[in-house]
């Protein structure tokens, strides 16, 4: 297939992740975080998603350029 | 309806950056879509782990991710035997033994199998009826999604239908099945780690593995059972009345695990067609097999928190579980009461748009399968055989706008008329209870022949009918329940469930028996030959190679099907003695 689906997956949680954390920056301290037990879960779970995504593209990445591109 | 349900302009992206890459996807492989092979059955060119993730998320659409979690608050852990009893063992029973023969025989569907090895009726019988299914399956799946976004956010219900129609309609139309399993990847990973935060922090509120089993024995002696009845899944099975199921462990394994799970894993076309789409032999055989490692975790994603939602809604704390009009808890409410508890903007967003995402990935299972099972098995067999490939890709096409439009329209139907989808999914069941039976002597005994194969089906179904007009629910009305057939019931059941599964085990039963004595009156009208490679003992074993990852070449034993469908096996095991 000429799309590895690592890609967009990678991208989209990327994507999730920079605004998930951006939102938590943003949000630090604020009252919304009551419902999550006070942990500023938008800048964790951003982190994780992050990661996530990064670690999907590379390894979408990877094996492109394995096939010779 | 949940409090404090109301989207940011956070949630709102988060929601629409999904729904870009989902009809991205579509659109960056409508160019790899040239033959009906291609929309089909991706070409036979998917890799065994995108296969596997699709094969189970296929089946992840919203009576799973609602209804385990309903489940897992109205019976606790025992809720995972439909996971550790019932669907790994069957996946694992596939990926080894029937793979072989849907794959090997080059069969483009479960019934166009039907018909290698048995005959047109048989094949006819179930192309009718499964097609017919998927369709008010899909209908209901967006119903349900129609109607929570409706409670939940105040959309308007017409609009949530027609749009998740739309999206759905447009990935498959562009990209085929591919498209679909390609989404159904992205679904999988979203839902994982969607849902993954919020058990993470219903667990920290409710005090840990401990502080639940604490609360749950609270649930359990409220509901006079035995304290730990919600927290352990074996030790009240051994009797009905001893768990809110009211089942009791041989009804559960029989019923459940064998006939049910194995029915459904083993000869649905909606996850077989995810393993037929897979580029080998050995890819398709693995399909499931990768499929059972996460699907054996996801008790802990969708009855867990159904099992905190009970846990926390008896101690009376601030979370608390809606009611119904009647007064009893409204269990489906389970996952979206827990993320608009537990979720601030921003991750809301994330929560929210993995709910959606397992709703569409239900939808567009069905809708594949759909348009698969009509294409080749009723619109190639019955309307025009000598259709070329661009027809039948085209004919593909516009059943996919037909199927969509059809599920609208049942969507709408269960709008109006509750009972008549209660009533089509009762005939359903009682269609697919025998089915296993049919599968299992056509692959494993040579001698089942066509008449044998369908009237046995006829029988099991017939067997499934009968037996559920002569029992009720105690306490049920007689009707849609069961009770239909005599005067006063010969048997009652202690629930609903204990009813499903025994009507499943005298179906299957009568399907097998009726399905053997019939062949052995009749003629075989196959010869050995024409059987190669679709029974077991006339066809030669596939010589397994190990996986392809590099490192792995010459690699272990469980790297075979059989090493790891072994492994998976022990596995759970080891989940059931955990949670015993």
């Amino acid at each position: 297939m000429g799309l590895d689906i690592r890609m967009p997956i990678g991208l989209m949680f990327s994507i999730f992740g920079v605004l998930l954390l951006g939102y938590g920056l943003l949000t630090r301290g604020s009252e919304i975080y009551q419902r999550s037990l006070g942990l500023n879960i938008n800048l964790e779970w951003g982190i994780v998603l992050l990661v996530f995504g990064v670690v999907m593209l590379w390894l979408g990445r990877r094996s492109w350029s394995d096939q010779g591109h | 309806m949940p409090e404090g349900l109301v989207l940011g302009g956070i949630d709102y992206v988060i929601l629409s950056v999904y729904f870009l890459f989902v009809l991205g996807i579509g659109w960056a492989l409508r160019r790899y879509t040239k033959t009906s092979e291609d929309f089909f059955l991706s070409g036979r060119s998917i890799p065994a782990w995108i296969a596997g993730l699709a094969f189970l998320s296929a089946n992840l659409g919203a009576q799973e991710m609602i209804g385990m979690a309903a489940s897992g608050a109205k019976y606790g852990i025992a809720t995972s035997h439909f996971y550790w009893v019932g669907a790994i063992p069957a996946m694992v029973f596939v990926g080894i033994f029937m793979m072989p023969f849907y794959y090997g025989s080059k069969a483009r569907s479960v019934p166009e199998y039907l018909k290698l090895r048995f005959d047109e009726k048989t094949r006819g019988f179930n192309a009718i009826s499964f097609a017919t299914m998927t369709v008010f399956s899909s209908g209901i799946s967006m119903y349900a999604l129609a109607k929570l976004l409706e409670l939940l956010l105040g959309w308007d219900f017409n609009f949530s239908l027609w749009a998740s129609a739309i999206i759905v309609l447009g990935y498959i139309y562009l990209g085929g099945l591919t498209s679909a399993i390609y989404n159904e990847v992205l679904q999988f990973f979203l839902i994982v780690l969607g849902f993954a935060p919020l058990v993470y922090l219903g667990l920290r509120d409710v005090g840990g593995w401990q502080g639940l089993t604490a609360k749950l024995d609270t649930v359990a002696t409220a509901n006079n059972y035995a304290p730990g009845t919600w927290s352990e899944s074996w030790r009240h099975l051994t009797s009905p009345a001893a768990n809110p199921m009211g089942v009791e462990w041989f009804g559960m394994v029989m019923g459940l695990g064998f006939v049910l799970s194995f029915g459904y894993w083993c000869t649905d076309f909606l996850v077989v067609q995810r393993a037929m789409a897979a580029n080998s032999m050995a890819a398709a055989r693995r399909t499931p097999l990768i499929a059972a490692v996460p699907k054996m975790l996801f008790p802990f994603l969708i009855i867990v928190p159904g099992m905190i939602a009970i846990g926390l809604t008896y101690a009376g704390g601030s979370f608390t579980l809606p009611k119904m009009a009647d007064g009893s808890w409204d269990y489906t409410m389970v996952i979206p009461t827990m993320l608009a508890h537990y979720f601030p903007p921003g991750i809301l967003g994330l929560g929210l748009t993995a709910l959606m995402a397992s709703f569409m990935s239900g939808m567009a299972g069905n809708v594949t399968a759909f348009n698969t099972v009509w294409t080749y098995d009723i619109y190639q067999s019955y309307i025009r055989k000598d259709a070329s490939d661009a027809h039948l890709l085209w004919v593909g096409q516009m059943t996919t706008i037909f199927g969509i439009l059809a599920s609208v329209g049942a969507a709408y139907l269960a709008t109006r008329f509750n009972n008549i989808m209660d009533f089509l999914q009762l005939v359903f069941a009682f269609v697919n209870a025998p089915l296993f039976a049919t599968f299992l002597l056509g692959m494993f005994w040579k001698r089942a022949t066509g008449h044998g194969a369908f009237l046995g089906l006829v029988s099991g179904t017939l067997a499934a009918a009968i037996h559920h007009g002569l029992t009720l629910p105690i306490g049920a009305s007689v009707g849609i329940k069961g009770g239909w057939l005599a005067a006063a019931p010969l048997h009652g059941y202690p629930s609903e469930m204990a009813q499903n599964f025994w009507t499943a085990i005298w179906a299957w039963t009568v399907c097998f028996a009726a399905t053997i004595l019939i062949s052995s009156l009749t003629k075989r009208t196959k010869t050995d030959a024409d059987l190669t490679g679709l029974v077991y003992s006339l066809t030669p074993r596939p010589k397994e190679e190990h996986l392809t990852w590099r490192a792995l070449a010459k690699g272990p034993g469980w790297t075979t099907p059989e090493g790891f469908g072994v492994l998976v096996l022990v596995l759970v095991v080891v989940l059931n003695v955990i949670f015993w």
